[in-house]
């Protein structure tokens, strides 16, 4: 038998039915809820008279609403109405379905892409969906993760299943070692830089090479992320002993002799070394520099040596068109070094760059400095509850608020702006988050995508700078 | 769900690549716990010069002439024709759910976000796939002086319109039956249901960490 990639394996041990028509049944392991994409799915659960097919299989949290201020007030705090009803409506679909929740104040509740991971909630091996694209972020596990939309999220609860057509395989290998000072974002928004918005679209994307092996599993699910901004919907990196320490001794993880048998099985979880790929990309990953976004979508990235593009020298009109209309909804004139953009806001956060070792890389940039007078605003915003207090024991909140950054309560913030953080017109923004979409942060909002690092010597300098030269 | 058999109507040109799933909705409708009242808001930074907020009376706002949505010639269009990647970004529904509601029921484009796709079946909203030229030619038909009508059959797999245009397109024959005969997906992969619990059967010997419930 021809060999397989990781995710023919677990596509292979989650197929339920293969149907005569090309589509098949697959097993959902994990199922992740938030409140925006599910009221619906529940509300047609409920009209079906239908319940879950598997409780224990689902687990919920508030993200995307939730203020960052004051969440120990409560959910009648919640300022913006249709913003507290939905979250409301969540806590009593969850009470009445009877499904585990976190609600908001809990201190494992944050970011549902962050408190998979940390809970143990995400397993290698397992295949994970939520109604949400970043979903991916669990592939780096060595778990089968997408997002999904709420008639699937419906589906799921009611199934346990997924009606699936299988992906192809591409493999992105990243060369390294990376360079000094280099982050698991610049790697990912390199690549993206390479392949484009729809490179992936089809696929499952599996990262390799020593460029991602060398990477801790908090910059992999950084990588894997943003796969779906490559148009994969799946992200994926093999399982190796980082992976499995990582796992260790989580609420949710195996324990004793299922511990035992759970390791011997992931070893399994890689591609076998005679694997076929539909595709194939290699990015030198000795040559990235820290990147930033300079348009409207994640492909319109650059190297902080680099220049905003010059519309004139696109030959295709419709990449010409796209990035004159870019230039100009972000205020930026061709040809225009990435140095001298200046910063309004500043934000760290989100299901990218929120984790503990996302504040720490911020930290030590801004340890002992002071935020520019020009920023309007930067601010932290940690991925969870549990985030939030290891990094107040390692005192970087008050570094942070120390060099005049403000010191959040976890969730979604500003990276989509559901909640009351958001960007003012035509403001421009250093954020760690993953779209730089027209309004995405605020209406008129101009977002440049950037590690954590790099946002943190934004907020300093005013501009963006070279972190590389600061470390 | 609701069906696609066949649909004739004018075809609006939206004449941009990665049209992301924020500019098709953007994420302050989001927080509605319902699935309609979105279509109000299709494209809404496109289609009003003012900034929108939940609650707001559309019919006092302020349009962006420019955008072709407003363009009164296609006024009650049924089709939209798009560009590459078409739906790149999250996996909200309430895409989908704006473009059927404002009246489109189908779109056609070169390519499609892989969520955005998926999703669109879920609810009967066609997403035709035809060849770059064959989108070139539609949106060269659909710009000229008088909007264009056409017609997307998707028993015939099929799209025919002014000046002979005639083009045929793919689709996946579980998706085409689902959507010619409106089905309740989740009614019928309940049909599998032994399926289910013999696969979780054989899982939880396999893998037992997974059922530790």
């Amino acid at each position: 038998m021809a060999g397989r990639t990781l995710y023919d394996k677990l596509w292979d041990s989650h197929l339920v039915t293969q149907r005569d028509d090309g589509s098949a049944l697959i097993y959902i392991d994990r199922h992740l809820l938030h409140e925006v994409t599910s009221p619906q799915a529940f509300e047609g659960l409920a009209l079906a008279g239908r319940t879950p097919w598997r409780l224990a299989a689902n687990l919920a949290t508030v993200d995307h609403n939730v203020p960052t201020e004051n969440q120990s007030a409560g959910v009648s705090a919640i300022e913006d109405p249709t913003s507290r009803l939905q979250v409301q409506t969540l806590d009593q679909n969850c009470d009445a379905f009877h499904v585990t929740q976190f609600k908001m104040g809990d201190p494992r509740a944050g970011i549902v892409h962050v408190i998979g991971p940390e809970q143990g909630a995400t397993l290698p091996g397992m295949t994970v969906v939520c109604g949400d694209s970043h979903t991916a972020t669990h592939g780096a596990f060595g778990a089968l993760a997408h997002g999904i939309g709420t008639s699937e999220v419906e589906h799921v609860l009611a199934t346990q299943c997924l009606v699936a057509k299988k992906m192809k395989n591409m493999r992105v290998t990243v060369t390294g070692p990376l360079g000094f000072g280099v982050t698991a974002k610049d790697v990912i928004l390199a690549i993206i830089g390479q392949i484009g918005t729809a490179g992936g679209t089809g696929y499952a994307i599996e990262f390799a090479g020593e460029g991602i092996q060398s990477l801790s599993m908090e910059g992999r699910m950084t990588v894997c992320n943003m796969a779906i901004e490559a148009g994969a919907r799946v992200g994926l990196v093999a399982v190796d002993e980082k992976t499995i320490e990582y796992v260790q001794g989580r609420p949710y993880s195996p324990q004793g002799a299922d511990w035992d048998r759970a390791v011997e099985a992931w070893t399994d979880l890689v591609s076998d070394s005679d694997a076929q790929f539909d595709h194939e990309v290699v990015v030198d990953g000795t040559v990235i520099e820290p990147q930033v976004s300079w348009g409207t979508n994640p492909e319109m990235v650059t190297g902080i040596s680099g220049h905003v593009p010059n519309p004139e020298a696109i030959d295709d009109p419709i990449h010409r068109g796209a990035t004159e209309r870019a230039l100009k909804y972000m205020g930026l004139k061709p040809n225009q070094p990435i140095e001298s953009i200046r910063l309004d806001r500043v934000f760290i956060g989100s299901c990218t760059n929120s984790r503990i070792e996302d504040l720490r890389e911020a930290a030590q940039v801004v340890d002992g400095k002071r935020v520019a007078d020009s920023v309007i605003q930067a601010m932290v915003v940690p991925g969870s509850g549990l985030v939030k207090e290891q990094a107040e024991k390692e005192g970087l909140d008050v570094i942070f608020r120390e060099a005049g950054f403000e010191w959040r309560d976890p969730g979604c913030s500003m990276c989509l702006a559901m909640n009351a953080d958001r960007l003012g017109p035509g403001e421009h923004c250093a954020s760690t988050s993953n779209r730089n979409f027209e309004g995405r942060q605020g209406a008129g909002g101009r977002t440049h995508l950037v590690s954590p690092a790099m946002a943190a010597a934004a907020a300093i300098a005013g501009h963006f700078v070279d972190v590389r030269e600061w470390l | 769900m609701q069906q696609f058999v066949k649909e004739t109507g004018l075809v609006v040109p939206l004449d941009r690549a990665n049209v992301d799933t924020d500019q098709i909705i953007p994420k302050q409708y989001l927080k509605s716990i319902k699935r309609t009242g979105f279509g109000v808001n299709l494209f809404d930074d496109w289609r009003y010069l003012d900034p929108g907020e939940p609650g707001m009376d559309h019919t006092k706002r302020r349009l962006n002439s420019d955008f072709v949505l407003n363009d009164s010639r296609f006024s009650g269009a049924s089709i939209l024709l798009a560009r590459d990647n078409f739906g790149c970004g999250s996996s909200r529904e309430h895409a989908p759910w704006a473009i059927l509601e404002y009246g489109f029921k189908a779109v056609i484009a070169p390519s499609y976000a892989d969520i955005f796709f998926n999703n669109s079946f879920k609810n009967g909203l066609l997403p035709v796939i035809l060849a770059e030229s064959e989108v070139d030619t539609l949106f060269a038909l659909a710009t000229g002086e008088t909007p264009v009508e056409i017609t997307v059959d998707l028993q015939s797999q099929t799209v025919t319109g002014p000046e002979g245009f005639s083009a045929s397109f793919d689709i996946d024959p579980f998706r085409k039956t689902c959507l010619l005969e409106g089905l309740d997906e989740i009614g019928l992969s309940l049909k599998d249901a032994d399926s289910i619990k013999a696969y979780e059967t054989k899982r939880a010997v396999d893998a037992p960490w997974l059922f530790r419930d």
